[in-house]
């Protein structure tokens, strides 16, 4: 009985070993690295397997005769073959998978810029992370000034980056130029941006070499995206001492419409009181804002509508240098409009027609005085220095721009870009100085055609060349900038990129009254990056060269010598390391920036470093948030060591050769979220300069020798030693069960 | 001899039953694997067989489902997963359940939940507006199908357990939604034995931990 049973299961075996197939070999990629996970099959069967971490497979099956056999894996294009399957033998099959190329897996065309939106998840800066950077006082430049290649500069607004003016960079709003992204310069005094960062969903910061797209920015550009479609109807209002804020957004059942408005006052009288000023300020900063924002998602795209109006003044005494008892008054009344409308459509094969328009205008009337011990304005002396401290400016400018663009996407991602687009710049100023007024009306035509081109060639190496028509009709001249950009991705998350571009701008018109012969600014930017970007680490280092030609050059003595022989270069070493997991709710990041720059240009009496750069500069932000109590604290370190400045008492040969002493401050800020019933509420207190370090942006001179045949100085420092905010946001409407904010954060 | 008759009649009947049903028997190996998976590559072995006779089949959701159960199981098991990858491989196995079974299925709107929960987990300050409000969206759509699906507030338990206090969120808000799951668990009977019946232990176990 025994034995009969043993040979019936021999029998079986033999019968189900004989009635098989067996097939197995290998999976590798083109480099023969195993792919793990593969999944092999026989075609309109059961039968397969898994490839295991050495890229071996082995299965068997019943099936016999001609047989498809397929692999299929992420991120490589399915495989299939047909095969002989013949009973009671092996099938031995090594297969190399061809690469898919990607979204997700190829390398990033980054064209010098840091991105920060959520489909790349290189998220650097969003809206979130700029208003919880201490110090930054949710400014977006002031966010943007802890990234590596931009530099301090605390007694002007603007983003100076690597050795670049503020003038050489240029922001965007959904393609549209934002003429006056800060508010109207104060002496001394930087100014902040106009706009809350949380109107846009995506920041892509370009420190150089960006793409043909955009023009007129001889170092960097900054491109904002506004948010599409809220997700939800909502109210929001915010009190401090300083201002108050009331909004809402409204979104429609279908989810297809919204808009909503909003209102601030703003107004620094309280605080100055309480926070004593270096200046006396006869008029704290105030102002209204108003902005109206209207969006439409249609079939096949969106229409977006937003605008934006301002009027705020201030005005402020100084002591002058020149003789004790006088003063120096400035005063200013600013109004400013923004609108901007966009269409987004996709039409079929891959077509997508993104149409905008903007215009805007900004009228800043300017007043300075010299004025005696009782504020009354000095009647005119006869030394032309102290005359010519009182003057005023009106200055009306309207800007206009269309713009048009068409995308293509080819097969894979490769892809086409092409448009071009139209500015209108009407400046009219008046200036009025004692002697005389003096109307300046200067108006330019601006248009550009433009065409780029994504090319992947694997996922692993990707080119975007692409060239840039330019023509003003100010200068009647047409330049022709070639840009490309090179990734190389060594393994996943870590890539090299070369990038290289010739990027022209006109000279800042106001000095173009007299000559129209100029040959617009010209800076070629030569760029190397290595970068890591995962989901919570980000380092990247840069090495990059920038050479400056037909600067603009003023003559001191003749003031309507104006040429474009101006020159200079910048060179300099960059390092950016992020980190938002190894401490569990701690995101922290570190900069630094090398910088060698020079330049001859304006009244530069010889070829030297400009006053807005400075050899070493770097920031250590800290956020540390404790989610269970839905509390955060805030801290940034920024330092930089010294600029350059003027000393009239300095031969000119010896121009911007002495240094302001190092820079650096301290910031704190505390955020604490609080549900109250239906109200969410944010409580926020911000403190910068903890330590009143003393801050010398660099020295203002008087501007006749005293008696000893000195110009005396006085140091230019920020208005207060140290900076508070406190204030409270509160927002309604929001669903917040719907909230999935998970303990990971 | 009663023995040997025994044996053949086992061997024969089993071939039958292949016969006969070999899908049946075809799922009920896979979820066996599925049940006894532990680890990613494990759960990526059981994706894969369950695609298989998905592919094969042709015109049953049910493995597409598991498929992308079991995918979406190793993506949030595996802590070095690319997970926007995986979502993407779950989210076309789900596209294919639904266009066999209709999008109507109240199962297949958790997955979706499932899934949307999982892309959102990569970066959820920034992502819960977009994936957060799309998982809210999907569960709100499985009520709509079959309000009387236990894992639908399973799921929803489980993202407000997860979700800070301030927020609504906590052990306490995601207390009566697990006791509605369990609740229904009791007289939750799945439509075919391979029909979705998991998470009965789960919720319970949850409810345990809001208890504490």
């Amino acid at each position: 009985m025994k034995k009969l049973i043993l040979l019936f299961i021999c029998f079986t075996t033999v019968f189900i070993a004989r009635s098989q197939t067996i097939v197995q070999g290998f999976i590798e990629d083109k480099r023969g690295n195993p792919i793990q996970f593969a999944s092999v099959s026989i075609k309109d069967s059961y039968d397969g397997t898994i490839a295991d971490s050495i890229g071996h497979y082995a299965f068997s099956t019943f099936e016999t005769g001609e047989k498809i056999f397929v692999v299929n894996c992420l991120g490589y294009k399915p495989y299939e073959q047909a095969i002989m399957l013949i009973k009671d033998s092996t099938v031995n099959l090594n297969i190399t998978m061809k690469e898919a190329i990607n979204e997700l897996a190829a390398v990033t065309i980054t064209a010098g810029s840091f991105e920060a939106n959520d489909k790349k998840r290189s998220a650097v800066l969003k809206p979130l992370d700029i208003v919880t950077t201490a110090g930054a006082n949710a400014d977006i430049s002031g966010a943007l000034q802890t990234l590596p290649g931009a530099q301090r500069v605390g007694e002007s607004e603007g983003l100076f980056i690597r050795g670049g003016s503020a003038e050489e960079s240029k922001i965007i709003i959904d393609g549209t130029v934002v003429n006056k992204f800060f508010f109207s310069s104060v002496p001394g005094i930087a100014q902040r941006g106009r706009f809350s960062p949380f109107l846009f969903s995506s920041t892509a910061f370009s420190t150089g070499g960006y793409s043909a797209l955009y023009g007129q920015a001889l170092s960097a550009v900054l491109n904002l995206e506004s948010v599409d479609l809220p997700e939800r109807s909502e109210a929001q209002a915010g009190i401090s001492p300083i201002f108050g804020f009331a909004g809402f957004q409204k979104v429609s059942k279908s989810k297809k419409i919204s808009w909503g408005t909003s209102y601030s006052y703003s107004n620094l009288t309280l605080y100055m009181k309480m926070v004593p000023q270096k200046q006396d300020f006869f008029k704290a900063p105030s102002g209204h804002n108003v902005d109206f924002n209207f969006r439409y998602k249609t079939k096949k795209g969106i229409i977006k509508l937003y605008s934006y109006y301002t009027s705020n003044g201030i005005g402020l005494r100084s002591p002058s240098l020149d003789s004790t008892g006088l003063k120096n008054m400035f005063s200013l009344s600013n109004a400013n409009f923004f609108t901007n409308a966009s269409w987004k459509h996709l039409f079929g094969r891959n077509w997508k027609w993104y149409n905008v328009a903007s215009f805007s205008y900004n009228d800043d009337k300017i007043k300075n005085e010299l004025q005696n011990s009782n504020n009354e304005r000095v009647p005119v002396t006869g030394i032309t220095s102290l005359d010519m401290s009182s003057f005023n400016i009106r200055s009306f400018e309207t800007m206009s721009q269309f713009r048009s663009v068409l995308d293509k996407k080819l097969n894979a991602l490769n892809a086409i870009r092409f448009g071009g687009e139209v500015w209108y710049n009407k400046n009219k100023s008046k200036y009025s100085f004692y002697y005389g007024d003096f109307d300046v009306p200067i108006d330019e035509t601006y248009s550009a055609a433009f065409v780029e081109s994504d090319i992947y060639l694997s996922n692993r190496l990707a080119f975007r060349p692409g060239v840039r028509y330019e023509y003003s009709d100010l200068s009647m001249r047409s330049s022709i900038a070639p840009r490309l950009s090179l990734s190389y991705s060594v393994s996943k998350p870590s890539q090299f990129s070369f990038d290289y571009g010739i990027f022209y701008q006109t000279p800042d018109r106001k000095y173009l009254t007299q000559n129209a012969n100029f040959k617009p600014m010209r800076a070629d930017h030569y760029i190397l990056t290595f970068q890591h970007l995962s989901e919570f680490y980000t380092f990247r280092s840069q090495v990059y060269y920038k050479d400056y030609k037909n600067l603009l050059k003023t003559d001191p003595s003749n003031q309507f010598a104006v040429s474009t022989d101006g020159h200079g270069y910048a060179k300099g070493f960059e390092l950016f390391w992020r980190d938002k997991k190894t401490i569990k709710g701690l995101d922290y990041w570190v900069s630094y920036s090398w910088l060698d720059t020079k330049r001859e240009y304006l009244n530069f009496p010889i070829f030297t470093q400009p006053t807005f750069s400075a050899e070493h500069t770097g920031s250590v932000v800290i956020k540390k948030f404790w989610l269970k109590h839905m509390f955060g604290i805030n801290w940034s370190f920024n330092w930089a060591t010294g600029r350059p400045y003027y000393n009239p008492n300095k031969p000119s040969s010896e121009y911007l050769s002495d240094r302001t002493p190092f820079y650096s401050s301290n910031n704190f800020s505390f955020n604490w979220i609080k549900n109250i019933k239906k109200t969410t509420a944010v409580f926020v207190v911000g403190i910068n300069n903890v330590f009143a370090q003393e801050q010398i942006f660099s020295y203002t001179y008087s501007s006749l020798p005293d008696d000893n045949g000195v110009y005396q100085r006085d140091n230019l420092t920020p208005p207060a030693k140290m900076s508070f905010f406190v204030g409270i946001f509160m927002s309604w409407g929001v669903d917040r069960s719907q909230q999935n904010i998970n303990g990971n954060l | 001899m009663k023995t040997l008759f025994l044996l053949v009649a086992t061997v024969l009947g089993a071939s039958t039953l292949n016969a006969q049903s070999k899908y049946e028997s075809g799922m009920t190996k896979a979820m066996a694997q599925f049940e006894a998976a532990k680890t990613p590559a494990e759960l990526l072995s059981s994706s894969a067989m369950f695609e298989r006779i998905a592919d094969a089949e042709k015109d049953e959701w049910l493995p597409y489902y598991y498929a992308a159960l079991t995918n979406n199981m190793a993506s949030w098991m595996d802590e070095k997963a690319d997970k926007d990858k995986m979502a993407e491989k779950s989210i076309a196995l789900v596209e294919k359940a639904e266009l066999i079974e209709g999008s109507n299925a109240s199962e297949l709107y958790c997955m979706r939940n499932m899934i949307a929960s999982s892309q959102m987990m990569v970066d959820p300050m920034s992502r819960w507006q977009t994936y957060g409000m799309e998982a809210g969206k999907a569960l709100e759509n499985a009520k709509k199908a079959d309000p009387n699906n236990p894992r639908i507030y399973f799921l929803e338990g489980q993202a407000i357990f997860n979700t800070p206090e301030a927020f609504g969120g906590g052990k306490k808000n995601a207390k009566p939604y697990f006791e509605k799951s369990v609740a229904l668990y009791e007289t939750f009977v799945p439509a075919s034995p391979m029909h979705p019946k998991w998470g009965k232990e789960e919720a319970s176990e949850m409810l345990k931990q809001c208890n504490q």
